[in-house]
């Protein structure tokens, strides 16, 4: 999916996948050329022989910037979407602007428990990935396509054969951090049951100089259920980059 | 006919009430539900069902593999295997294991079967399986890798059986420089291989393939499930252009003889409740993880799944409707394995003799009552060839 103009932003999506336009995309595209990609293995891409790992996701969107000829891009990634950027940034960041990291997957905080989204239920699930319920009983409500389903299944299958075990992180990934010097906005829900708040500053501590932002009243997907407060930090972040 | 016993070696003195608290007895059910005093006693009762049932006449004694689980308790199959190994001497030992995508080196089952295979002097069945759901969770192992992991693990360890080493193995899972396997099997070119599954049709397919001609087991299955699963072996072994034997059609279920049919169904019917809604309780997310099936077979074991669910339990009496479970006089056992056998056509028959919290006296009662009542007649029974 890609909308808008301007400074190019790359959106990687979590392990639910990218879905549809969502009212954030949108109003990024505003003021930026958007590009949301159906990473390998899910939603409506094909599954490459070559895709066992998540690093492997990381080179691929390497060489989908190159192949796209984008520089200075902001890069944003949600969840696992965040992990996958992580691992772009420690390698090269030669095409990027800034990294946004948005309740990412990718480090192991000792003694804080994460949610096990292999063990929910999909209505558990649904229910772990908001702070407000109405906004998971309204999504509930809406029963999937057959297709949708597919995907579900699909998108589910991708995620355990890069995040099974261990479980949404890489533990060679913290020792490498250091190597990320570009600008980093790092911003999570202050109640996201999946990587609790405190990931928030353990990934602070790990890339100096970045700035954090903690949602109030915020589950695991701050630019869907705090789109307002999502874009307003984004925007300041981007700003302060430019002046 | 092949008559086999098989054990799981479930924790019988399981508190069953724990479903007040907790969603499962896997993984999940912390340990402190474990009594080591109670377990010394089970281990030791529950070996000595399977040495009786060497002295009973059973072609082959099986024993399992599961883990984290009050369901079985032989998390290392080899050790209860090793333990029946010297003190059987006619009876097979069929390992009904071992989950080889969960295991990081191949090699070391290699080693355990072939030295089984040593001490008996060739009385051992080589299972092979990928694991129950759950125990992708317990091990970490990936279920999305599951095919590919139980594939190379399945292909080196044959390798290592059959050729000299040392040779060197690069695979995509497992790597190893120097493979040279100390000691060779006993039986050449290596023990006869049998793979118990829930019927997933890649296991079907490829267990059928001319070069494995493996005996296919299915598992705790209701009868008519069996019978498609064992026609879909047959018609894939049509399509590789010859015809399965008998020999590869194999059944596991629990089997309750007593007296009557009144009997045996009070006998048993509170310990088959607790095996099927007590020990194999799990939810959908624990036995189906993503990838441990293809999607197609995900979708059609979730909505299967979906359908079998109630509010109330399925009762002993559901059971046995659904030829899940064999239970009565011996003329009524008998009478109902042979028309299946002669309806389905498999050879090879596993009775779990003592399921749930079934007690020693009623698993020994039962266990002789079939070998001497049901056993000679299926022995004596004429089975035509199996069609497709």
């Amino acid at each position: 999916m890609r909308g808008g103009d301007g400074p190019p932003v790359l959106f990687l999506h979590g392990a639910g996948g990218a879905g549809a336009w969502l009212p954030f995309m949108e109003r990024l595209a505003e003021n930026h050329r958007v590009t949301v990609p159906d990473h390998p293995g899910y939603g409506n891409s094909g599954t490459p022989d070559w895709l066992d790992d998540l690093t492997d996701l990381a080179f691929f969107y390497l060489d989908f910037l190159e192949a796209e000829g984008l520089s200075d891009v902001h890069l944003v990634g949600g969840s696992l979407g965040g992990w996958i950027a992580a691992e772009m940034a420690i390698r090269d960041s030669s095409r990027l602007a800034s990294l946004t990291l948005v309740a990412a997957a990718g480090i192991h905080v000792d003694g804080v428990p994460k949610g096990d989204l292999f063990l929910w239920t999909p209505e558990e699930r649904i229910h772990n990935l908001f702070h407000d319920q109405a906004l998971a009983e309204a999504r509930l409500a809406v029963e999937p396509t057959d297709e949708e389903a597919d995907i579900g299944l699909k998108n589910e299958f991708t995620t355990a054969k890069l995040a099974w075990s261990p479980r949404f992180y890489n533990p060679q990934l913290r020792k490498w951090i250091h190597r990320i010097t570009l600008p980093t906005l790092i911003v999570w829900g202050d109640d996201d049951r999946i990587f609790p708040a405190e990931y928030a500053a353990a990934w602070h501590e790990l890339i100096p100089g970045s700035k954090v932002a903690v949602i109030p009243d915020c589950g695991h997907l701050p630019h869907v259920e705090k789109a307002d407060a999502f874009l307003d930090n984004f925007n300041r972040f981007i700003a302060e980059i430019r002046s | 006919m092949k008559i086999c016993l098989f054990h799981l070696m479930p924790y019988g003195a399981l508190d069953l009430n724990y479903t007040e608290k907790y969603s499962s007895a896997w993984m999940s059910l912390p340990n402190s539900y474990y009594d080591p005093k109670e377990g010394h006693k089970l281990y030791n009762r529950y070996l000595d069902e399977l040495e009786y049932g060497d002295e009973l006449g059973f072609d082959v004694l099986c024993v399992n593999e599961h883990h984290q689980t009050a369901y079985g308790l032989m998390a290392v199959p080899g050790v209860l295997a090793g333990a029946l190994a010297r003190r059987t001497k006619r009876a097979k030992i069929a390992v009904l294991g071992r989950a080889l995508p969960l295991i990081n080196n191949p090699l070391n089952v290699a080693e355990e079967y072939a030295i089984l295979d040593n001490i008996t002097g060739g009385r051992l069945i080589a299972g092979f399986v990928r694991g129950i759901g759950a125990e992708y969770h317990i091990t970490g192992a990936n279920p999305a890798k599951s095919h590919e992991r139980f594939h190379e693990a399945h292909d080196l360890i044959l390798r290592a059986w059959t050729e000299i080493g040392p040779f060197d193995h690069q695979g995509k899972h497992f790597q190893f420089q120097y493979v040279n396997l100390w000691p060779r099997p006993f039986q050449q070119p290596h023990p006869e291989i049998w793979i118990p599954s829930q019927g997933s049709t890649e296991t079907i397919e490829w267990a059928a393939h001319p070069d494995r001609k493996y005996t296919y087991l299915q598992t705790f299955s209701a009868v008519d499930v069996v019978k498609r699963f064992h026609n879909e072996v047959k018609q894939a072994a049509e399509r590789y252009g010859y015809e399965a034997s008998p020999d590869q059609l194999g059944w596991a279920l629990p089997i309750y003889v007593a007296e009557t049919d009144e009997i045996a169904r009070k006998e048993a019917a509170a310990h088959i409740e607790a095996f099927f809604n007590k020990f194999l309780r799990m939810p959908t997310e624990m036995l189906l993880p993503p990838g441990y099936t293809s999607v197609q077979s995900i979708k059609r074991l979730r909505a299967i799944r979906r359908g079998t669910t109630s509010d109330k339990p399925p009762s002993c009496d559901d059971f046995m409707e659904r030829g899940m479970f064999i239970c009565g006089s011996a003329e009524t056992v008998r009478e109902t394995l042979a028309h299946h056998r002669q309806d389905i056509g498999f050879n090879v028959l596993v009775g779990m003799m003592q399921f749930g919290t079934l007690p020693a006296d009623l698993t020994r009662k039962s266990m002789t009552m079939f070998a001497e009542k049901v056993m000679p007649y299926l022995r004596g029974q004429k089975v035509a060839s199996p069609a497709a």
